[in-house]
């Protein structure tokens, strides 16, 4: 029941549409089929499936608004689900923000989210791909711990003003982390896909693994400012902060790294290195995306940093009504150009810095300049003179995105990686290795 | 419902308060939600339907939840009300031991053949997992208990009191704030309650009603000139109690030194809301710390955070075994230091206990999710590591029989582990007081509730930040600091305590979404302390420019 065709899920959203008495209703029916697997301590722990589909009923009188939802799909539910959405508009109280469903929307062709290969995962390809990670690390005096996650699922809407979509997609999300058994080195590595086929737990591992090797008996260096390769997962943990703060009414109300002093915005200008371009592509062929965000709205190719200025800022529907701006749809991706330089380039160009794989808790400190603080983590290394001289204990940064990408000396190859959130969780980005001068490392960390 | 889409429901964007979520929520009106849906006897039928099945195909060890999870929560901005939604997440979540392995499902399909569908999935899960497994599960034993029930003692129920009131509530303190000066305020109530049934092969089949209150607000005020803006949070805390957390009685309000006010078990939100927008404006014409070493004297809408991460977390034997070795992390507190009986984690006059049975806190309950009947115990004992927190497929690890009764799921659909009690820190046995405090310290910082925070992955180094601090000169405040932050090593951070204000000056906070596992999930959980004193802390700025 879990995934409806498109067909099957505009019937029932007609007879729902059909159903209302209110000023108007907007729908959306979506399912979800997922499983997962967790292991540790070189053996499975925990492991589960789960399957939902629900139907959510908004329905309006003026500007109070009521929702409702349901699990089951015969004629009388889905009416008595409409019924009880009208009840609640007219009990509810006025949302003077509230935007009526947008009228009928051209979309993009579809995206090629949907790859029935990860549709059809079972539970023993999970035990398999689990145990193509564990039997290798149990061999080399190494402790894996691991987590997969798949997802099949579709969502769908439709409105009393004319407007459908409908889109399925398919995700996996692995990720590992090797500990030598003796404590002193861990390794970590992440995969993330709509296609399960491109996932191989057996590869994946062995790059966690050896990582776990080279970083045993680490050194300790001096907190400061260096420059650092930030491998892709590290920079874009970062950067979609960055992304991710880029709220326009924000910006306008003042409160955002993106409000000028004296008032005013920043979009257009040019707020970090002139080779930094980023922007959303919901048909990129290796982080595709649906063609349509979540209140309808189409989803196109937009720049959100443009040469190092600010291209677009995110508009929700009723801030952009009143600064006559056109509404944004919530990227579902976030792509970063990237260069040729391979991390073995970088490195061998590189006369003293650090190799970081991952940042670890990264949180928040200023949100005015972006400040983050956060760690390194499961594989930081000590370069000089153009190669890896041994490993580093881990540092803690207080570093702004913002700071970073004004400091950007090379950029290196894109890696697809997820944006948080699980398998299509928070969507997926594709974002390069990258050379930054100046990082700010504050403070060394026992922790491995 | 997964955390993105409760984002989109609560009409949240980045930036915005952090809300829990459980799984699969649907949008139902209030009149529902105060319907209860199956008696006890039905449950029980249902749960046996699990058992049976389990038992059928060859499970050692089966348990049942049959779950549903209620959610309100009211949200305002300035003059409007952004919406009022009530959630409800109905299903069972099963769990088996087959081949000495762990399998579990769930679904939202509540019925006989559902329940035997989704047992059959855990069981099948089970076996195709026990082929690689090495260990099997040894479970402690835990007494069976019949059917019992339990429900947290609250006085008024929130899911009761009209919407209106909360609306006319929450606008009422936007107002106080906005006429204050304040530039922007968001503010939010939010109620939960799991109505959870839990049903064993072992013979226990146990009904709890868990209510949680927390009210909450961020004030903001923007000076466009400078292009400055500062957020002050409000001082209240997520508890597990009813609506009468919502009464500020006087009795519960405290004078803190600067001149501020701090609550205790119930809360003035619109009190709370004018001194905010007061405060922030303050914020902004703070001075820049200096950075250096400061003695910290930490107030417990602060120090709550701090115990949380830094105490809370390494205790965990899961994290310190490894089971959370490639998410959370693993821990500082390794076996050895536990064995040895004499790793000072603290100084002498530290002691936390953890606990699941104290009134007015996130983590009471009577029963955990496996079954186990709640307690409190020693943690850390003047300041040597004396146990861990731990289920029970683990406890038989650190040689214990007995479970600690601190397993959590967060909702039917999701599989049951060790979660944090509340872990609190003991107030001072010598009567101080925080005026006290502030008088015998030369050179140092008043920091009062969280802000942000960081720490690694084995909890040795961290770094937290905060909303309002006080410079302390020679035994006086002196005014309010920005750009401050403290960075420590946990060890050495727990040795540098040298005082704790006593009991009357002890106080729960808390928070409503511990995140922990993968799938992630969030738990609430409460920690209580006195004011504390924490000499030579390394303080750093953290202002930049961009």
């Amino acid at each position: 029941m879990a995934i409806l065709s498109k067909e099957e899920a505009k019937k029932i959203l007609e007879k729902v549409v059909g159903f209302s008495k209110a000023d108007g209703i907007e729908a959306n029916l979506n399912g979800n089929d997922g499983g997962n697997i967790r292991y540790a301590r070189n053996s499975v722990s925990t492991s589960g499936e789960d399957s939902n589909v629900s139907l959510n009923v908004q329905s309006y009188v003026g500007k109070k608004v009521g929702s409702a939802s349901i699990n089951e799909f015969d004629d009388a539910s889905l009416e008595k689900v409409v019924r009880r959405a009208e009840e609640l508009s007219r009990l509810a109280p006025e949302n003077s923000e509230f935007m009526e469903p947008l009228p009928q929307q051209t979309y993009g062709v579809e995206s090629k989210t949907f790859i029935e290969s990860t549709a059809n995962i079972t539970p023993d390809y999970r035990a398999q791909a689990a145990a193509d990670s564990i039997l290798p690390a149990s061999k080399k005096d190494i402790t894996a711990a691991g987590f997969l996650e798949d997802s099949r699922g579709f969502s769908s809407l439709m409105n009393s003003k004319g407007a459908f979509a409908y889109n399925k997609t398919t995700g996996v999300d692995f990720t590992v982390t090797m500990r030598s058994n003796d404590g002193t080195g861990s390794g970590w590595v992440a995969r993330n896909f709509n296609d399960v086929s491109k996932l191989n737990t057996a590869e994946a591992s062995a790059i966690a693994m050896e990582k776990a090797l080279q970083s045993r008996n680490a050194k300790a260096i001096e907190p400061g400012k260096y420059t650092v390769i930030l491998e892709p997962n590290a920079a874009a943990d970062l950067l979609g902060l960055m992304l991710f703060a880029m709220n326009a009414r924000q910006a306008d109300e003042g409160r955002s790294f993106l409000s000028k002093k004296g008032g005013g915005t920043k979009l257009g200008e040019k707020i970090v290195d002139e080779r930094v371009n980023i922007y959303t592509d919901p048909w990129n062929e290796e982080v595709p995306t649906g063609n349509w965000a979540g209140n309808g709205l189409p989803r196109k190719k937009m720049d959100l940093i443009k040469n190092g200025s600010v291209a677009n800022m995110i508009y929700d529907r009723y801030w952009a009504s009143l600064k006559n701006a056109e509404p944004t749809p919530f990227p579902g991706n976030r792509i970063m150009e990237g260069g040729t330089a391979s991390i073995e380039d970088m490195i061998k160009d590189t006369k003293k810095g650090v190799l970081v794989t991952r940042f670890w808790y990264i949180r928040a400190v200023d949100p005015q300049t972006l400040l983050y603080t956060g760690l390194t983590r499961d594989g930081t290394f000590y370069i000089e003179n153009g190669k890896i001289k041994h490993p580093i204990k881990n540092f803690r940064f207080n570093e702004s995105p913002v700071i970073m990408l004004n400091n950007l000396e090379t950029l290196g190859k894109q890696l697809r990686v997820a944006s948080g959130g699980g398998p299509g969780g928070g969507g997926s980005s594709l974002i390069p290795a990258m050379k930054i001068r100046d990082f700010t490392f504050s403070s060394l960390s026992d922790a491995v | 419902m997964k955390r993105r889409d409760f984002i989109q429901l609560a009409g949240l964007s980045a930036g915005a308060m952090a809300l829990p979520f459980s799984g699969f929520a649907q949008e139902v009106d209030i009149a529902h939600m105060l319907t209860p849906l199956l008696d006890t006897a039905k449950k029980k039928q249902l749960a046996d339907v699990a058992l049976n099945t389990a038992k059928g195909l060859g499970a050692s060890y089966t348990d049942v939840r049959i779950g549903r999870y209620l959610n309100q929560f009211v949200t305002t901005r300035e003059k409007k009300v952004l919406g009022v939604t009530n959630t409800e997440s109905f299903g069972v979540g099963i769990r088996v031991i087959a081949n000495g392995t762990w399998g579990f499902a769930a679904s939202n399909n509540v019925t006989p053949d559902g329940i035997k569908r989704t047992t059959e999935k855990a069981v099948a899960i089970a076996k195709a997992n026990s082929k690689f497994q090495k260990d099997p599960v040894k479970l402690a034993t835990t007494p069976s208990y019949g059917e019992v029930s339990w429900k947290t003692p609250i006085v008024k129920n929130g899911f009761e009191v009209p919407v209106k009131e909360k609306v006319d509530l929450l606008l009422a303190a936007n107002a106080k704030a906005l006429e204050k000066g304040a530039s922007f305020v968001n503010s939010i109530m939010f109620l939960v309650n799991e109505q959870k049934y839990f049903a064993s092969s072992e013979g226990s089949y146990i009904d709890q009603d868990v209510h949680r209150t927390w009210p909450n607000f961020q004030v903001s005020m923007v000076d466009r000139q400078s292009g400055q803006f500062k957020t002050r949070a409000a001082f209240s805390a997520p508890v597990g109690m009813g609506y009468e957390y919502l009464d500020g009685r006087s009795e519960d309000k405290i004078q803190g030194p600067g001149g501020i006010i701090l609550y205790n078990k119930s809360y003035d939100m619109i009190e709370d809301a004018t001194m905010a927008a007061e405060q922030a404006k303050q914020m902004i014409a703070a001075k820049s710390v200096e950075p250096g070493k400061y003695d910290l004297m930490l107030e417990p809408s602060h120090l709550w955070l701090t115990i949380h991460e830094s105490v809370g977390h390494p205790t965990e034997l899961d994290r310190v075994l490894g089971y959370e070795a490639n998410f959370a992390g693993t821990s500082f507190l390794t076996l050895d230091k536990w064995q040895s009986k004499k790793f000072k984690f603290g100084s002498d006059i530290v002691n936390f206990m953890a606990d699941k049975t104290q009134v007015g806190s996130l983590g009471n309950v009577g029963y955990d999710d496996e079954g186990v009947k709640c307690k409190s115990w020693e943690l850390i004992k003047d300041g040597v590591l004396v146990n861990y927190q731990a289920i029970r497929d683990q406890v038989n690890i650190i040689g214990q029989k007995e479970s600690h009764g601190c397993c959590y799921s967060q909702s039917w659909s999701d599989v049951q582990f060790q979660r944090m009690a509340n872990v609190s820190l003991q107030p001072g046995r010598q009567p101080l007081t925080p005026d006290q405090m502030v008088a015998g310290i030369e050179k140092g910082i008043y920091i009062v509730k969280d802000g942000s925070f960081s720490i690694d992955q084995q909890r040795y180094n961290f770094q937290f930040g905060g909303v309002l601090f006080f410079e302390i000169k020679n035994g006086k405040i002196e005014g309010m600091l920005k750009d401050v932050a403290y960075q420590a090593n946990t060890n050495e951070f727990w040795n540098s305590c040298t005082q704790i204000c006593d009991e009357r000056d002890y106080r729960l906070n808390g928070a409503f979404n511990d995140g922990k596992g993968q799938p992630s999930q969030s738990n609430a959980v409460s920690h209580g302390s006195a004011t504390a004193r924490f000499n030579g802390v390394n303080v750093i700025n953290t202002g930049r420019t961009i």
